[in-house]
């Protein structure tokens, strides 16, 4: 498929970019807010002749994608906050086996069932393993549809260049929002590397047998395996922070937000400009990793830090650390599925910088 | 000079880490010869359980994957989905198979996945220490059933006859249950893993061998004890045969 623009949902974006992306095998189960990425990939890969399959449970389907991705095959799933918590044992065994998977998170108010509307209260889950044992896996966090197709589409190619499962984190008004969105053309598969470690196919070259595990019962080999894991981790670190910066030259406050609330931010940024008051937006565009080193430099700035979540405050623990104490570091947040106003927003900074 | 009887090509030459007179060795062992007779070692994938048979990826002489505990038909489906000329064996304990994971081989099955089970079934939770299983006898004792399981007042259920439970499903094909006590069932339940491995490969359904196997540790009996405790306990209640034949070479 060629480049194309389109009017799209943001959940049926993802699985455009996902299908163009070349994802060979999706697994899923339905959840409110992102059926509709469940249902545009059974068409799309049925369509293409490629494996789909309405699992039992999404802890099955996480384990469904665990075994396409052992042969190297690239694969996906999707759920919103109460099944990705179900999805958490498979996303432990999948790190510790080091195998490339997409897994996509619309999230939704909780905790347990909560509610359908939008959240951001998975930002702990997401970027702190969410499973079992030491490990993390890179965390995208895109901002509207258009990026949310993009970073879909790329999630592919950093899990493999990674080998680990890399998550998409948006939430119910990324998934439910219609924007114009510019798709890439497809992936060209045959230029990428080759998955060496994957099984299957043995009688095409006689190597030796692989095994895709995450088990290790010695204690001292496994200490070094997860140390060189960590040791990935640090050239991840180096290579693959990504965010988005605005107004920060003049800024006299500087909202800190991802997603959903950066956006609202933005609309909070620019009513302030029309005032007369200076504020910036620093958006994070990878959770994980976070980029702690250049929010430390804003500090030594002398920029103070307002960040905005659909959360009782989650992200603002990573604006801390990486500000350790140097400027004062507030939190604006709303729960329960409620997405704050521009309006609240700024009458918050407003309140921060003493302003009328 | 013909050779008639030797170690499987695809079976590796170590001994193994499994108690004396325990099944899984002979389990193996037939897998391993199927696949040899097939020629398929380079072409085959064990998807491994979590229980004592964790060990099997250090004896198979193939590739293998390990999913988590009782998620090994959702991992083999994902496997054999993208390998569908490859041979895929789900390898499943009691445990693993009837009662963590028994979501998922329902369902697997019920699917038609064309990969083949091999589901051990001891009676027992071997790797933890001789706990209570879904196919546990009434009456039979376990660490967690000290006085013997006991459906009645303590609630502890029935054992589960998976063969007879999947029959149902519309994606089975091929069901037996075979033993490995002693030489004539460890003969017939080769020729049940080969039907099945003949059917996966022919994209015929879901198949899968029972195999009723001992667990002298857990039972608490000697390897000769323990062969005649199979016969006289659990024979009765689990019986040997195919139980569902649908395949194509049946009708």
């Amino acid at each position: 498929m060629a480049e194309e623009k389109r009017l799209m949902k943001g959940n049926e974006a993802i699985g455009e970019a996902a299908l163009r992306a070349g994802c060979k095998a999706y697994f899923g189960y339905p959840i409110t807010p992102q059926s509709e990425l469940t249902a545009y990939m059974a068409k799309g890969m049925i369509d293409r002749k490629r494996t789909f399959i309405q699992a039992e449970s999404e802890t099955s389907a996480i384990n469904m994608v665990y075994g396409a991705a052992a042969t190297g095959a690239r694969a996906m799933t999707s759920s919103s906050s109460p099944g990705v918590s179900l999805k958490q044992e498979g996303m432990s065994y999948a790190c510790g086996a080091d195998l490339p998977l997409v897994i996509v998170n619309m999230q939704r108010s909780g905790p347990g069932l909560g509610g359908i509307s939008p959240s951001q209260g998975d930002y702990f889950q997401s970027t702190r393993g969410g499973g079992h044992g030491d490990y993390y896996h890179i965390v995208l966090a895109p901002k509207s549809v258009q990026e949310a197709a993009d970073l879909t589409y790329e999630a592919f190619d950093l899990a493999e260049k990674w080998r680990m499962p890399v998550m998409v984190l948006g939430d119910g008004m990324i998934g439910q929002m219609m924007e114009g969105v510019t798709f890439k053309p497809d992936r060209d598969l045959a230029s990428l590397p080759k998955m060496e470690w994957a099984v299957g196919n043995q009688y095409k070259t006689h190597r030796e047998i692989h095994h895709v595990t995450s088990l290790n019962l010695d204690p001292a080999s496994f200490e070094k395996d997860i140390n060189k894991r960590y040791e990935r981790y640090e050239e991840i670190k180096k290579s693959e922070i990504r965010y988005e910066e605005v107004n920060l030259d003049k800024a006299e406050l500087i909202f800190v937000a991802y997603g959903t609330s950066s956006r609202t931010c933005l609309g909070a940024l620019e009513a302030a400009k029309a005032q007369g008051i200076e504020i910036g937006l620093f958006r994070p565009i990878t959770l994980w990793p976070f980029p702690y080193a250049r929010l430390a430099e804003l500090a030594k700035k002398g920029k103070r830090f307002l960040t905005v979540e659909m959360s009782k405050g989650q992200m603002v623990e990573d604006v801390r650390l990486a500000v350790n104490g140097a400027v004062p570091v507030d939190f604006y947040g709303r729960c329960g599925g409620v997405v704050p106003s521009e309006e609240e927003i700024l009458a918050e900074a407003k309140r921060l910088l003493g302003r009328k | 000079m013909e050779l008639i009887y030797g170690h499987p090509k695809s079976l590796k030459p170590i001994q193994s880490k499994y108690c004396p007179g325990c099944g899984h060795g002979v389990i193996h062992r037939l897998i391993c010869e199927v696949i040899d007779e097939m020629g398929l070692q380079e072409r085959s994938i064990i998807t491994n359980p979590v229980g004592c048979s964790i060990w099997a990826d250090l004896y198979f002489d193939f590739d293998s994957v390990q999913p988590p505990h009782g998620r090994t038909p959702a991992a083999a489906t994902g496997v054999k989905r993208m390998l569908p000329d490859h041979l895929v064996v789900c390898y499943q304990g009691d445990g693993d198979l009837a009662a963590i994971g028994t979501a998922e081989i329902i369902h697997a099955a019920n699917r038609g996945e064309h990969f083949t089970t091999i589901f051990v079934n001891n009676a027992i939770y071997g790797m933890t220490g001789g706990q209570m299983a879904p196919t546990t006898l009434v009456g039979q004792k376990a660490a967690t059933a000290p006085y013997g399981r006991d459906p009645g007042e303590s609630g502890m259920g029935y054992p589960i006859k998976v063969c007879e439970l999947l029959s149902e499903l519309g994606g089975t094909k091929y069901l037996a249950r075979g033993a490995v006590n002693n030489a004539a069932n460890v003969r017939k339940t080769k020729q049940y893993i080969k039907k099945a491995f003949e059917a996966q490969m022919r994209g015929e359904g879901f198949t899968m061998v029972e195999i009723l196997s001992q667990c002298p540790t857990n039972w608490s009996l000697k390897p000769g004890e323990s062969v005649e405790w199979l016969e006289q306990n659990m024979i009765p209640f689990y019986p040997l045969g195919e139980i569902k034949n649908t395949l194509e070479a049946a009708k």
